[in-house]
């Protein structure tokens, strides 16, 4: 990490004869935020989309102060070399509206839309104007995310508009809607399937069911009670979306955290990478008919659950991070014991995955199925395994290298082909490479406290973070009152970019195998809709 | 293949006996009449939904069926469709977006429409609150309930065990 301004893209912006405005109250440094005039805001995307940046998130908030009236839109990039840059433009409060950048970033039209939805911007030249988050059934005018709508609002429900779904027409072609209550114990959302005969032309999915209104919530807690909500985002990423939590807080209040508290926090998210990645192949297997693998998986996961219902007390391992460091201390027979099954489960991770690549069975329906090529995953900017496995190499642990991964040289698998086999083979590469963390990181840990004293942050500063969580890049901004208690924190899910590449994945293949594909990604519901 | 049978030889059986549960269920319904608990008692079908959660209960939901808990046993068995099923396991603060899909797979069900709300969201709306403009309630609020297991998530000892509650 550089304690250095970031000036890349400010000075990238200037040769365009752009202007942008440094903003001091930012944190950190090497993450800088400028602040653009609205009629640059295109522009400034072309020139991301240009320089070949990745697209990470956007977002809205309405100014610190009361008096100033103001609502901003942020738009977040990642440049594999010059990091995260975030660029923001203030909208009169009277009728904002913005430009849509979707012409550049296809991804960025659904988070346009989320906040078209929540906070009554318009979104012009939008390429779909639907709604997204807020059902047939919300009124049009009751924007949640405004300061002056009260959290507690009952909202009634309205006579339903219709959500217009692609349609296609001609002989043969017939549609299939699934969801949102799903077939098996899983997370609801609606696919809309356009197929003929049995071989899929389309799929288009709509989300926001699980849409818990989460960044309202999370306003006015302190970050000590927010932490709780946050990390409950997406339950299985609990120890990710705490850390990304914790991190843009302590970013905001400017606090480094003990060395043993970092490297505990990696620990934790390996572990949860190790468990999901595990229970993930062992079901994407159970999808294709091959139980055996099923069964092992899932055993492996269980025995890992319980271990962290020993050592750390829960078995999904929530609210273990906290603002400011972590809430327990290991001792050496406790790191002893999480080493020794680390190194237990690998082995036996292995031997099962002799026999999965061995048997034809199940390499016959995943190798080749539903495929992501490189021009369409970076066009999207598809992150975590599914992107690796697309040939977009960007990990966080890595471009970011925040502590302690600045001293572990992750290894990134590098796959290209994009399919359903290719997905699961980064994510066996990624066990293995998560178990030698976890060693190194146990067997180094340093000493020392494990927690620093929370510290309020200033008043208007703001704090992002970035962390790799097991399906990819979370996003963290938040934003502090005087009293220390939250004004806006916005929470951005892998998810929502990589539900994209399914679509793009299930274009032309047998309908069967959906289930399957839908496992090789597993996108998020809850991270998505917040 | 010999090397399936292999593993498969050398792991074992790992199912065990059911634990005792932390004491975090809760009947609340009236209590089933004998002649149906009886007919129940070889076989129960549940469909599952998630009317809002983080995903953690569904995570211990499907721990259920591991091979240490394997619930198949007890001759219970998660249905894709509600039109056969017994029993309705919901989990998560019911969201204004899932409310009328919610009422519509309890309406689907036949009687008697068993409801277990599973936990700490289900039963109080847990850290997502009431006072949220995207909730409607916890699943009380929404259909009849007759047992709550408590827990953020519960574990799946705990599931099975509330589940047991209902039809013992």
């Amino acid at each position: 990490m550089t304690a250095v301004v970031n000036t890349w893209f400010a000075e990238k912006l200037r040769d365009r004869e752009i202007y942008s405005l440094y903003l001091k109250d930012h944190h950190p440094i090497h993450m800088p935020c400028l602040q653009l005039q609205q009629s640059d805001w295109n522009k400034a995307a072309e020139l991301a989309r240009q320089l070949n940046m990745r697209f990470s998130a956007l977002w809205a908030a309405e100014g610190s102060r009361r008096d100033e009236q103001t609502f901003y839109v942020y738009m977040l990039f990642a440049h594999i070399d010059h990091r995260h840059i975030l660029l923001r433009t203030p909208l009169w409060a009277e009728n904002p509206s913005l430009i849509s950048i979707g012409e550049h970033y296809i991804a960025a039209v659904r988070m346009e839309r989320h906040i078209q939805d929540l906070f009554g911007i318009e979104i012009t030249e939008l390429a779909d104007k639907r709604t997204w988050v807020k059902h047939s059934h919300w009124p049009e005018n009751a924007f949640p995310l405004r300061k002056d709508f009260e959290s507690n609002t009952w909202i009634e429900h309205q006579k339903g508009r219709e959500y217009n779904f692609l349609k296609a027409e001609g002989e043969g072609v017939y549609e299939l809607a699934v969801g949102p209550v799903h077939a098996g114990i899983i997370e609801p959302g609606h696919f809309r399937f356009l197929a003929v005969g049995e071989q899929l032309l389309n799929m288009e999915i709509q989300l926001g069911y699980t849409h818990k209104g989460i960044e309202k919530r999370l306003e006015g807690m302190t970050a000590e009670e927010a932490i709780r909500v946050a990390s409950r985002t997406s339950g299985d990423m609990t120890v990710a979306y705490g850390w990304a939590f914790s991190r843009a807080a302590e970013a905001a209040a400017d606090i480094i955290i003990p060395e043993r508290a970092s490297s505990f926090r990696a620990i934790l998210c390996e572990r949860e990478r190790l468990a999901n990645h595990i229970g993930d192949i062992g079901s994407i297997c159970n999808d294709a008919g091959f139980a055996f693998m099923h069964v092992h998986m899932q055993r492996l996961r269980e025995e890992m659950a319980r271990l962290h219902k020993t050592v750390f007390g829960h078995r999904l391992m929530m609210d273990l991070i906290v603002p400011g460091g972590i809430n327990f201390d290991l001792n050496s027979t406790q790191c002893d014991m999480l080493r020794q099954q680390t190194q237990q489960v690998a082995v036996e991770v292995d031997k099962l995955r002799a026999i999965y690549e061995e048997h034809p069975g199940i390499q016959e329906r995943v190798i080749g199925s539903g495929v992501v090529t490189k021009e369409q995953a970076e066009s999207i900017g598809m992150t975590g395994y599914a992107g690796r496995a697309s040939g977009v190499y960007s990990d966080e642990r890595v471009e970011e290298a925040y502590h302690p991964y600045d001293n572990l040289d992750v290894q990134v698998p590098l796959a290209k082909q994009g399919s359903v086999a290719t997905r699961v083979w980064v994510r066996f590469e990624e066990i293995k490479e998560a178990t030698r963390l976890i060693d190194t990181l146990l067997q180094d840990l340093p000493s020392g406290a494990v927690k620093t004293d929370w510290i309020t942050p200033e008043i208007g500063v703001s704090g992002l973070a970035s962390i790799e969580s097991w399906r990819g890049e979370i996003i963290c901004w938040i934003r502090f009152t005087n009293d220390g208690r939250i004004d806006r924190c916005t929470l951005h899910d892998p998810s929502e970019v990589n539900w994209l590449g399914l679509e793009l994945a299930v274009r032309n293949v047998p309908i069967p195998d959906f289930p399957l594909n839908n496992k090789s990604f597993n996108c998020s519901y809850s991270g998505n809709d917040r | 293949m010999f090397r399936l049978l292999k593993k498969a030889l050398l792991t074992g059986i790992k199912t065990e006996e059911l634990a005792e549960p932390e004491q975090n269920i809760e009947q609340i319904g009236a209590k089933l009449e004998k002649i149906i608990r009886h007919r129940f008692s070889g076989s129960l079908a549940i469909r599952f939904v998630d009317a809002g959660s983080c995903n953690a209960c569904e995570l211990e939901a499907n721990a259920t069926s591991n091979s240490y808990y394997d619930i198949e046993r007890f001759g219970i068995h998660y249905t894709p469709s509600p039109r056969f099923a017994d029993m309705l396991l919901v989990s998560g603060p019911v969201t204004r977006n899932m409310e009328t899909a919610l009422k519509m797979t309890y309406e689907a069900m036949p009687k008697p429409k068993l409801v277990v709300a599973l936990g700490d969201c289900a039963t109080n709306c847990g850290v997502f609150g009431r006072d949220n403009y995207a909730i409607s309630g916890a699943i009380s609020d929404i259909i009849p309930v007759d047992v709550v297991i408590h827990g953020c998530p519960p574990s799946p000892t705990d599931i099975i065990a509330g589940i047991h509650s209902a039809i013992k």
